[in-house]
């Protein structure tokens, strides 16, 4: 756990910045093209695997298991909440999809240039679900990461 | 017992390349009313221009709920099994 | 025979899935194992949702008319479902390595008959 070398720390880095703004990407255009949540939520995880790698002691300071922990129930909690203010039609209605509020813009049929403002629930869905997915893999590597290696 | 094992192989992957040899043709899928009611309906009711983020968010969202329980439960038991680990 | 390729690729990859956890003892190959089946299985649910000379049912600029989207489309309901068994056999693999880890940690080897007793 000491972090690596000089050349590990400045090329991961250069790469660290623009993963995570591209799995941002990924996450906030769900709705429009390949990807949402859980893919933007690995990207965000492996970019923040790659800064856990170099940066082992810094990184065992910002990155704590109790925060990402908390920020992933609160994100469940969110995915549920969000599906249960649906039921006044069924469970996971999409209520605010055509309605002209938030996400609620109405889309024409076939194939067209993609508007942001669209989808209803979906992009919230995605937001939350990648920062269940994002914070979830990063616990799975701190926690292996602590914990593994030869003890015995 | 090694002979049992070796048997046991040999058949099921003949088994598994028959099946793959005999199922239908690839890229003629059986066609199902339900995928065309997703295409033909994602814009109009959940308006996503991407059908498949319609259908995991919208139509299908019982399944992502469980899947997300599935990758919570398995988060928590790998926290609870190194519990005890020294630091 | 040989339009059915992909189906044969499926074979193949779980019978070598099924070979690593029927002949090998390490742990870790038998984890690779179950990946390398659940990798069979996903790439059978997506290619049997194929149609000939599709696009993906995203309609962003896609460059399709309007009126032939039924039948250019490939099927959307098997990619969900696989983006859900993608998550879940992640999530299946890492509880492995952990247990793999805490086995080696406990007994100091990684082969799977040596760890028959359950008390620590």
């Amino acid at each position: 756990m000491n972090g690596s070398s000089v050349i590990v720390k400045v090329v991961s880095l250069a790469i660290i910045l623009p993963a995570l703004t591209f799995g941002l990407y990924i996450i906030a255009h769900g709705h429009l093209t390949p990807g949402g949540g859980f893919q933007g939520g690995a990207i965000i995880a492996s970019a923040l695997a790659i800064f856990l790698v170099a940066f082992a002691k810094q990184a065992s300071k910002t990155l704590r298991k109790n925060l990402l922990s908390a920020l992933e129930c609160l994100a469940l909690l969110g995915f549920i909440g969000l599906s249960f203010l649906g039921l006044g039609k069924s469970f996971f209605f999409n209520f605010l999809a055509n309605s002209g509020l938030i996400f609620g813009q109405a889309v024409p049929f076939g194939p067209n240039p993609g508007f942001i403002n669209t989808a209803g629930v979906i992009p919230l869905m995605n937001f939350f679900v990648g920062l269940e997915v994002s914070c979830a893999l990063t616990i799975i590597v701190l926690t292996m990461l602590k914990a593994g290696g030869d003890k015995k | 017992m090694e002979l049992a094992k070796i048997a046991f192989f040999l058949i099921f992957t003949y088994f598994l390349l028959a099946c793959a040899l005999l199922l239908r043709p690839f890229g003629k899928p059986a066609v199902s009313d339900m995928d065309e009611y997703f295409i033909l309906n994602a814009q109009r009711e959940a308006a996503s221009n991407n059908v498949v983020a319609s259908i995991v968010f919208d139509y299908r969202g019982l399944d992502t709920l469980g899947e997300a329980t599935v990758l919570f439960a398995a988060v928590s038991s790998i926290v609870l099994l190194f519990r005890g680990a020294p630091k | 025979m040989i339009e059915n390729i992909h189906f044969i690729a499926v074979a193949l990859l779980i019978a070598l899935g099924i070979y690593t956890l029927i002949f090998k003892r390490n742990l870790i190959k038998i984890a690779m194992g179950i990946s390398i089946l659940a990798s069979g299985i996903n790439l059978f649910l997506i290619s049997l949702g194929y149609r000939a000379q599709g696009i993906a049912p995203i309609f962003t600029n896609a460059a399709i008319a309007a009126s032939e989207v039924q039948a250019k489309m490939v099927l959307p309901a098997p990619q969900a479902l696989t983006l859900t068994s993608i998550v879940i056999s992640l999530a299946v693999t890492a509880l492995m390595l952990s247990f793999a880890i805490i086995i080696y940690q406990k007994t100091g080897s990684l082969d799977a008959t040596k760890s028959r007793r359950l008390k620590g």
